[in-house]
């Protein structure tokens, strides 16, 4: 595998991360997605559109959020380690974002993109509703019309947010095509897109789907990475030693590690969702249990049959449960630039409560998997070692369904 | 001026040409319901009436389709149905007609887990006479169109209402067989296509290709099909087939012995609704 010069270019003109991403959809829609790399270029070199971002970033969103020393948790893992080890946990604070996650950084550029191309109506896809939550909040904050498509699967499992979409204002729409989960729900926003071509933008929640998303979902997350490095500047004055982040499409964990890219030093770790365990095939762990394939605009690792017919992610966490993965992520993973692991639902459950009580901070389910291979790698790395763990969403949605899984009534 | 006559696409759209109508393009979801109904339908169709048959390749996750294509594929992929057993279908139906064209059309994935290159070769090899991937845009033309065309297989392009004129030549670069004139923007099944815009669109196209225009997504009854008929070389009617086959089968969504002549009886009827359009020679 040749290894380029610079691990930041991607994607090429044609939307390419080595064979990865590309722009697989139908004719109908190759005029928008064409149109939508041209409005994000323009937007791009526009210094009146960043400033319009930058003040959206700092006095809607909340920006920057913090960097924190995870005192507690660390001492924690350290007493379990060996003399001398035990890594110096941080959690970057995206959960303190207005609304509650780091999708927030992503639907404020599109939405601004939105505005600038003059569409009206916002489609979006979501899965644990996070991405739901964000672009219903900033459709209700400039007045556009709001539809989100969400499996009827999740819509279940994710009450809270199902009705905080609403409350903003946003049609929710339940899909019960195919496993009536993320990827339904995705294909049902494209079928939507594909009907209301002339008024409609499609806000699409992570760095998936056809060119220009991958690039551009991961340029509005990168601020994650830009703060976390100018911080960790001024706290320790060096650079982290390792960054870790939960994916399912990988947006949170795309924005953390890009900026560090070309810090060959700093060690990037991406957790995906081993639901009931990976040989149980019960998991949505697209990388180290599926393959190279082509879904919904690029291609990818997804999880797949022998036949390529798509098949059913599980992850306690509605919010990983997809079973594919941005493509940026399945080239660093084939050169080898980022190691992917995985955390079972039944590890992450044990993060959650964890966390919880030690930092006073409840985690999503989703960085709860994050969290989870944090407790097995910082106790065998040096106590200088910095570690920086994306805490990308907090757990008030996972309330209701970690309380019957821990057998509790509210 | 037309293309030199070389496939079964070629030689029935020349022939329907001769005859002054528009071609009826049939589809149907290989393996809907099961395997073996499926080719008894497959068979009943240029009987009925059928120029052109699209055989849909079942996928996971049909991203153009409407709730009757979606449910027929997963009808099909509970059945047991893969791409070699659509190519399978395929080859034990040339074993009775070597004339009527078939196309398979469906999305990447399928092709480009069995492999690009093996596929050509055991696609042509079943009968295949065309493609219609529609995840495979002009901008992904080497990943099967091209390699398609050099094995002999026409790529067949969809055009849509947001394919303009400045995007055209793009878009029939590289194609072959016919070009797939989407009716409306949307999935397939939904909208009821304007046949006067229709026929504008078709001419616009014309403009920019010798190959022949066949119409489809959203044409339903005889009475459409015949006003799509007036101004398009072809008439591709799909949902409306699927519609007529489901309606046939039992509560479990097993075949009937209802469900073969449900299917070739809205086909004849469609075949006789366009035969009785004359259409202008063609110019």
């Amino acid at each position: 595998m040749n290894v380029p010069n610079s691990f930041r270019t991607g994607p090429d003109e044609n939307g390419h991360f080595g064979i990865f991403g590309g722009r697989f959809v139908a004719e109908t829609l190759m005029p928008l997605i064409l149109d939508l790399d041209e409005a994000y270029q323009q937007a791009k070199a526009d210094p009146a559109y960043k400033a319009e971002m930058d003040a959206g970033l700092k006095h809607y969103v909340g920006r920057p959020s913090p960097l924190y020393y995870a005192e507690r948790f660390t001492e924690h893992l350290r007493a379990s380690a060996p003399g001398g080890m035990g890594a110096k946990i941080y959690f970057k604070r995206e959960e303190l974002n207005h609304t509650g996650s780091h999708k927030v950084n992503n639907v404020l550029g599109q939405i601004l993109l939105a505005r600038r191309m003059g569409k009206e109506r916002i489609i979006a896809e979501t899965g644990a509703g996070q991405h739901g939550v964000a672009t219903a909040t900033l459709c209700a904050r400039y007045g556009l019309k709001c539809v989100v498509y969400m499996g009827a699967v999740d819509v279940a499992r994710q009450a809270p947010n199902v009705f905080r979409m609403k409350m903003l204002g946003a049609e929710v729409v339940p899909v019960k095509s195919g496993s009536s989960t993320l990827k339904d729900a995705m294909n049902e926003a494209l079928r939507d897109w594909v009907t209301n071509v002339h008024d409609t933008f499609y806000c699409i929640g992570t760095v998936a789907g056809p060119h220009p998303y991958p690039g551009m979902v991961r340029d509005f997350q990168s601020i994650i990475g830009r703060e976390t490095r100018e911080q960790m500047l001024e706290a320790e004055g060096r650079l982290p030693d390792s960054l870790i982040a939960c994916i399912g499409g990988g947006s949170n964990a795309m924005g953390l590690f890009h900026p560090f890219l070309d810090d060959t030093g700093v060690q990037i770790f991406g957790v995906e969702a081993a639901g009931h365990g990976i040989p149980t095939g019960q998991h949505a762990a697209s990388l180290t249990g599926g393959r190279p394939g082509v879904l919904h605009g690029n291609r990818t690792y997804l999880l797949m049959d022998d036949d390529g017919q798509i098949t059913e992610a599980h992850s306690i966490s509605a919010g990983l449960d997809y079973p594919g993965i941005g493509p940026e992520h399945s080239w660093l993973h084939d050169i080898g630039r980022a190691t992917y692991i995985s955390a079972t639902d039944d590890e992450a459950l044990a993060a959650f409560q964890l966390v919880s009580k030690l930092e006073g901070i409840i985690p999503a389910l989703e960085p709860a998997h994050a969290l989870a291979k944090v407790i097995d790698l910082a106790p065998t790395l040096p106590s200088d070692h910095l570690m920086v763990v994306n805490l990308s969403g907090r757990g008030d949605k996972d309330i209701p369904q970690v309380a019957e899984i821990l057998g509790t009534r509210l | 001026m037309t293309a030199r006559p070389t496939t079964r696409l070629d030689h029935r759209f020349a022939a329907c040409a001769t005859e002054g109508r528009a071609a009826l393009v049939t589809f149907i979801t290989a393996g809907d319901p099961d395997y073996d109904t499926s080719l008894a339908v497959l068979k009943a169709l240029p009987v009925a009436g059928a120029d052109v048959i699209e055989l849909g390749v079942p996928f996971t996750d049909p991203m153009a389709d409407g709730p009757a294509i979606q449910a027929a594929g997963l009808r099909a992929l509970a059945a047991g149905q893969t791409l070699a057993r659509t190519i399978q279908l395929v080859r034990e139906f040339r074993k009775q007609d070597d004339a009527t064209p078939i196309v398979l059309m469906g999305y990447y994935n399928p092709i480009y887990i069995y492999g690009v290159d093996r596929f050509l070769v055991d696609a042509k090899a079943a009968g295949v006479d065309g493609l219609i991937v529609v995840d495979l845009p002009p901008e992904e033309d080497n990943e099967l169109c091209l390699p398609a065309l050099l094995a002999g297989l026409a790529f067949i392009r969809l055009a849509t209402p947001t394919t303009d004129d400045k995007r055209l030549p793009a878009v029939l670069a590289n194609t072959a067989g016919f070009v797939y004139y989407v009716s409306i923007n949307g999935i397939t099944g939904s909208a009821t296509p304007d046949a006067d815009r229709v026929g504008e669109a078709v001419a616009r196209i014309k403009r920019h290709t010798v190959l022949p225009v066949a119409v489809g997504f959203g044409v339903r009854t005889p009475e459409q099909a015949a006003a799509i008929a007036a101004g398009a070389d072809g008439v591709v009617v799909g949902s409306a087939i699927v519609d007529a086959l489901r309606a046939s089968l039992d509560s479990n969504n097993r075949a009937t012995p209802a469900t073969v002549s449900a299917v070739t009886s809205l086909v004849a009827r469609l075949a006789q609704a366009v035969r009785g359009v004359r259409r202008e020679a063609a110019e």
